[in-house]
């Protein structure tokens, strides 16, 4: 591993977003838009709601947390994205640079990218709704590692599935945190599923996160092996899809797609 | 020869029926620019790109500095570089920060300085700091020629360099290129349709038909050891009936 090859990824993220405030506005401008719109609805939950019940760590804080994971998955994927609508794979890969370093490139240009949109969520949701975060206490150290984790993974295993189908299934990419947010149960419990997707919603690392904030919310104890266990399978799931992006990689080189990924499509 | 830069062995491509290189095995010495001749579909972008690591061969070695591209290839690439006229640079990064970009994936040292170097050999200190999709494709062919050099590559590959440049500036390109072979001991594999631009700078060309080399030698002699007046006559028999050469 190389840490100046990874940088040169890092720093033409830099570049980019030097270059262009199009790029920049999207890294706050729709968290802030969902915690403004989700601030105001729990207020109103507050108001018409019995008594003793603050809908504002439970959902507005789901609503954080989740925007978080999103924006992580996003910051890998639109990394990575910059070397396919540029054209830049032959460019990229004819180089020194290892999968190995492209991913820990794309994964650290993600956590500053995530940064900036947490930090407006922070700000917004703490000034503006009065969300406190020291309701979670310590908690918060692994709610976001888990998250960070998983998200990474969705963003390399995202990034894999357009290497290997071609910029058309770009599309296919962006859903993917809507499809499983009904498995990570954001606002609403486990036991809320039937039984077979509660099996299902069981494999996918932000459940413990989210049931572990509800928890803290309603004043029980949180489960510290379920939370070791999320961080466990997050953890599991970020090498899954590093292999599965090194698998496809050996796969597009050996076919010649990569070669010829100027076509729309390549599947 | 002086000990080969590029030593392809047995080099082979198949897509589905279609063998787009076949058993191909060449050398680049150093201080030496190899031609890769051949018509449309002959081979000769597959070859580089296996030669690039980013098209893996059916069977076959390439070893850049005596290193096989297959088991080392991150040691293997960092001696190398390319341009080809269908990889153009980031469009959307200026020239400068194009340049640092591929200067820090290569690890070239001093890379300022050796950037400041570039911008004044390839005349384009002016554009320093314009976007690269946005200067006209000869000025674009200058900055991929000049990121190309960048990490002073042992083997160099060109796939047609200067197919979108004035002959002024394509002059001045060949100029360069051959200078920095021979001050830089390195080798070249240079692929053009431009066959007045092979006789001046090539030392030796391939003709590839059909994933094989079917002829090898110095460009300025084959011709009239192939019965034909110039090297244009020569690829066009190449193209159209290799077989009445008798070397097919």
């Amino acid at each position: 591993m190389n840490p100046g090859r990874a940088a040169a990824i890092v720093l033409r993220q830099f570049y980019l977003l030097r270059g262009s405030p199009a790029r920049i506005l999207p890294m706050f401008a729709w968290v802030a838009i969902d915690i403004v719109l989700w601030g105001f609805i729990t207020r109103y939950l507050n108001t018409v709601a019995s008594a003793g019940f603050n809908f504002v760590p439970a959902l507005l804080g789901a609503v954080l947390l989740w925007d978080f994971l999103v924006r992580v998955m996003q910051g890998v994927t639109t990394a990575f994205f910059e070397d396919l609508w540029s054209r830049n794979f032959l460019n990229i890969f004819a180089t020194p640079l290892s999968i190995a370093e492209y991913i820990t490139g794309l994964v650290v240009t993600s956590i500053a990218t995530s940064m900036v949109g947490l930090s407006v969520m922070l700000m917004l949701a703490t000034l503006v709704f009065g969300l406190s975060f020291f309701a979670y206490g310590m908690l918060l150290i692994p709610f976001f590692l888990v998250l960070f984790l998983f998200g990474v993974a969705l963003g390399i295993c995202g990034s894999a599935i357009v290497l290997r189908m071609g910029p058309a299934a770009e599309w296919l990419i962006w859903p993917i945190p809507a499809l499983l947010s009904p498995l990570a149960c954001v606002f609403y419990p486990l036991s809320a599923l039937p039984r077979w997707l509660q099996y299902l919603a069981r494999l996918v690392p932000p459940s413990y996160v989210f049931e572990a904030m509800r928890r803290i919310v309603a004043g029980r104890a949180v489960s510290g092996f379920a939370l070791m266990l999320s961080g466990g399978l997050a953890l599991f799931y970020v090498l899954l899809a590093g292999w599965f992006f090194t698998r496809i990689y050996k796969y597009v080189v050996r076919s010649g797609l990569i070669a010829r990924y100027s076509a729309e499509s390549l599947s | 020869m002086a000990q080969a830069v590029l030593s392809v062995t047995n080099l082979r491509k198949q897509y589905g029926e279609t063998v787009a290189v076949d058993g191909l095995s060449f050398t680049v010495g150093r201080n030496e620019i190899v031609g890769l001749l051949g018509p449309n579909g002959a081979g000769k972008t597959t070859t580089i790109n296996m030669i690039l690591g980013v098209l893996e061969p059916d069977s076959g070695t390439v070893r850049i500095e005596d290193i096989d591209l297959a088991k080392h290839r991150s040691r293997a690439l960092a001696r190398t570089n390319f341009v080809a006229v269908y990889s153009p640079l980031p469009g959307n990064l200026t020239v400068v920060e194009n340049l640092r970009f591929f200067g820090l994936i290569y690890g070239v040292l001093n890379l300022t300085a050796r950037i400041e170097a570039l911008l004044g050999q390839f005349d384009l200190r002016q554009f320093r700091n314009v976007k690269c999709g946005v200067l006209s494709s000869g000025e674009q062919t200058r900055v991929c020629l000049a990121k190309a050099v960048l990490n002073h590559p042992r083997l160099l590959l060109l796939d047609e360099p200067t197919a979108s440049l004035d002959p002024s500036v394509a002059q001045d390109v060949r100029t360069n290129i051959r200078e920095a072979t021979l001050q830089g001991n390195s080798g070249v594999l240079w692929t053009s349709h431009n066959m007045h631009e092979v006789e001046e700078v090539c030392d030796r060309v391939l003709f590839l038909s059909h994933g094989k080399i079917l002829l090898e030698g110095d460009p300025r002699k084959l011709p009239t050891e192939h019965g034909k007046e110039t090297l244009e006559d020569l690829f066009i028999a190449v193209a159209r009936e290799p077989l009445t050469l008798g070397i097919a």
